[in-house]
């Protein structure tokens, strides 16, 4: 007989694992680079590829060379940083810009901070908030989806929905008049407009979020709390006032909100541990992205908004605990 | 919609695999081994000494307090030695040793299958004749059930629970015992509730075994007060406080017992043990086992003495596999590994489970991804993957801040987390110290 094996309970495991955890949500961002090729064609491509490849590679490098220790790239957690670099990312961009964001997302927002588990902020929002300050001209030209999907640098720009309409707002023009200038609602949800790679298509996000959801790597808790506060923000703001603010439903198409809610939002690391402080760490980052939007200088917010959260999740995570069994007062005599 | 309890949960592969087998009455082995300590509260005294001659339901070990039970011979025979033997906890315990000579039983016992359905002790004589029997939570708890008949002053109990959850996965003793001996369990119910003084009792089974919930639902109907409530399958339903939430939606506050808010719980093995205790005079000697695994070739359900060494059960279902690695007393969530094929049957064995390898083994360990996995299905509300860290550190004033105390070790969160960390192991540690500090505040105050 072998020897026997003694260990405390319990003595079988679920079979989750962070590699399921990771795969499983570059499964759920299937979708969305489908769209984002689709639309953006060969700049998606390169864009994608090559962040994705340099993330894993700096991972690898830090690791191995910096740090000394066996590589952890195979956990898949610098893939998906890769990917939601690349996602949040025009498709014109220069490769050294990204492969400056790549260095930033994983050296600075990931590694320097212990790697897996121990980012404060999301890695690939840092990237990208670096970029945005430090590139702000090559980060705010967009391509125009599918005439753009020929070309990579010298893709034909041209303006997003929320920057026609922030500056249309802004001139004192009514919403209902500039409405005409934007793609539809329809349009909006299935992605064709102006932005970055993988933001567009609110129906290939949507689907990745179930899939998300079905294998149980997130819960509903984030993703509702910034679309509902957003709708609810943006909606009290639009009857009070129908043609000075946008509608809703544009707030939610447009931009970065779904991408952000889904996917950036509901990094494990940078985001609240119980029930009640997930819900309330997305109504943060929803309300932060309408003030930015609505008045602060730049059309979109999103990303601010995640990583001014990402900042209070600590302090969310100390004051706001999980639901404890019998809190709730015992009924008598039911 | 089944009603479950309402917060956390994991749902393990049930692998059910002697749920059809049914209860196999298991010869009487040359030799058992019996623990002096097979309940919770203070070890027994032994009464008898090398050489002795006993007789099966003579009581050889005494209650040493008032939690604490009487352990009766399970075998007629010879008393070899009393003497330390190594037990399921894995240390070196005091155990009697008795050789066995024939199947001579104490005369009073009534040994017959007659059912005898007409209660006619009173509820003081109940509660007394329970206790005399050593009769201990059979669940696996091990808690001496006269003591949770007897609820402090004033407290009063209003409903019985009776626990036919079987949530951990493999095992099938309840739903085995609720299939062949149904009417015996349900005068035992009636007992209880006569000792209890409650008009009410229910038994919580779930979904998994729907032959068990029709079956008991038909014969309950003919017991006044008794009604079987259908859950959904969940772990760790079978723990006291959430089977309580399920069945009625009381939650028995933190700290407290479920009394409080006005329950008692019993496993219906424990009601059964109670129904021949008190209607047949037979003390607790033997027991329901389940022995099953994935490898074994004919995992079974056994009535055996206690004592029995579980090398003799194994036997019984088809030998031990080569591919085995862990040998478990009790379910795999909570249930202990063994450290040898020797160890004796007790009171609180209710199963024993082969793990094969390479699922004997733990996974190396992850960082923590803080997934909250952990948080959402612990049972009680907890944040694990908090006071893992806080155990490991030594931090425990706030660790006791994050109620360690509530924690029941059900292994909720150790199952789940995609890392692999071993939060139960630390949280198990935290409680032994952060329960030490505390009773020390209590002794100085």
């Amino acid at each position: 007989m072998n020897k026997l094996i003694v260990s405390p309970s319990p003595h079988v495991h679920s079979g989750d694992s962070v590699q399921k955890n990771m795969y499983g949500v570059l499964l759920a961002l299937v979708p969305a680079l489908a769209a984002s090729v689709w639309f953006f064609g060969l700049g998606a491509l390169i864009v994608t590829l090559t962040s994705v490849l340099a993330c894993v590679l700096f991972e690898h490098l830090i690791q191995k060379y910096l740090l000394k220790k066996p590589s952890t790239i195979m956990d898949g957690s610098a893939a998906v940083t890769g990917l939601l670099l690349a996602f949040n990312l025009p498709t014109n961009i220069p490769l050294g810009l990204i492969i400056i964001g790549a260095a930033i997302a994983i050296g600075m927002g990931k590694m320097s901070f212990g790697g897996l588990g121990q980012n404060p902020f999301n890695p690939a929002l840092v990237g990208r908030v670096f970029l945005l300050i430090s590139f702000p001209v090559q980060m705010t030209s967009w391509p125009v989806p599918i005439a753009a999907r020929g070309a990579y640098i010298d893709a034909v720009t041209g303006p997003t929905p929320l920057s026609v309409v922030k500056e249309g707002l802004a001139a004192g023009r009514p919403f209902s008049e500039l409405t005409a200038e934007i793609p539809s609602y329809l349009n909006l949800f299935m992605g064709q407009m102006g932005g970055s790679a993988g933001e567009v298509a609110g129906v290939a996000l949507l689907l990745g979020l179930g899939y998300m959801l079905i294998k149980k790597i997130v819960t509903w808790h984030i993703p509702v709390a910034v679309v509902g506060s957003i709708a609810v923000f943006t909606g009290v703001l639009h009857l009070s006032d129908p043609q000075a603010y946008a509608s809703p439903l544009f707030h939610l198409l447009t931009g970065g909100v779904l991408l952000g809610a889904f996917f950036m939002a509901t990094d494990y690391a940078s985001s609240p541990m119980s029930k009640r402080g997930m819900l309330l760490y997305g109504a943060g980052i929803g309300i932060i992205t309408v003030l930015i939007r609505i008045y602060g200088s730049y059309p979109e917010g999103v990303s601010f908004a995640i990583l001014i959260m990402n900042a209070f999740t600590p302090l969310i995570d100390k004051y706001i605990k999980p639901k404890r069994f019998g809190e709730k007062p015992a009924v008598q005599k039911a | 919609m089944l009603k479950t309890f309402s917060l956390g949960g994991v749902h393990p592969a049930e692998n059910k695999r002697s749920a059809n087998s049914p209860v196999e009455v298991l010869p009487v082995p040359p030799v058992v081994s019996i623990p002096l300590a097979q309940h919770i509260g203070a070890p027994a005294q032994a009464l008898v000494k090398k050489g002795d001659e006993v007789k099966v339901g003579q009581v050889i070990a005494q209650s040493a307090g008032f939690v604490s039970a009487n352990i009766h011979s399970p075998v007629s025979g010879k008393v070899a030695k009393v003497d330390q033997i190594v037990d399921a906890s894995g240390y070196r315990k005091d155990a009697i040793i008795i050789n066995t000579e024939g199947d001579e039983w104490v005369e009073d016992i009534d040994r017959s299958a007659i059912l005898v359905k007409e209660i006619t002790a009173s509820p003081e004589a109940i509660i007394k004749k329970i206790g005399e029997a050593g009769i201990v939570g059979l669940g696996g708890a091990t808690f001496p059930a006269h003591v949770k008949l007897s609820p402090p002053p004033g407290k009063t109990c209003d409903v019985l629970i009776i626990n036919g959850v079987e949530c951990e996965p493999y095992l099938t003793s309840d739903h085995r015992l609720m299939l062949e001996k149904g009417e015996e369990l349900l005068v035992g119910i009636r007992l209880l509730m006569t000792a209890l003084n409650v008009k009410k009792a229910i038994i919580g089974i779930e979904n998994n075994k729907p032959d068990a919930i029709a079956h008991m639902e038909k014969l309950a109907s003919e017991y006044e007060g008794v009604r079987v409530q259908p859950l959904k399958v969940q772990y760790p339903q079978g723990g006291e406080k959430q089977l309580i939430d399920a069945c009625m939606g009381r939650q028995v506050p933190s700290g407290k017992l479920p009394i409080e808010v006005g329950a008692v719980v019993h496993n219906v093995g424990t009601a059964y043990a109670v129904y021949e205790a008190v209607q047949k005079n037979k003390p607790l000697i033997e027991r329901i086992v389940t022995v099953t695994g994935l490898s074994l070739a004919r995992p079974a359900n056994f009535l055996t003495r206690i004592g029995t060494p579980i090398s003799v059960l194994i036997e019984a279902a088809g030998g031990l596999p080569d591919d085995t690695g862990k040998i478990i007393g009790g379910g795999p969530m909570m249930g202990k590994a063994l450290t040898s094929t020797e160890i004796p049957v007790t009171k609180g064995t209710s199963g024993i489970l082969l793990m094969p390898q390479p699922l004997a083994s733990r996974k190396p360990v992850d960082p923590c991804i803080r997934c909250s996995k952990c948080v959402s299905v612990c049972p009680m509300g907890l944040s694990p993957y908090l006071l893992m860290p806080l155990a490991e550190k030594a931090i425990w004033d706030r660790a006791e801040e994050e109620n360690i105390m509530d924690c029941i070790e059900c292994g909720s969160c150790s199952f789940t987390c995609p890392s692999s960390r071993p939060l139960l192991d630390y949280i198990r540690l935290g409680k032994a110290k952060v329960g030490q500090i505390m009773r020390s505040r209590t002794a100085t105050a």
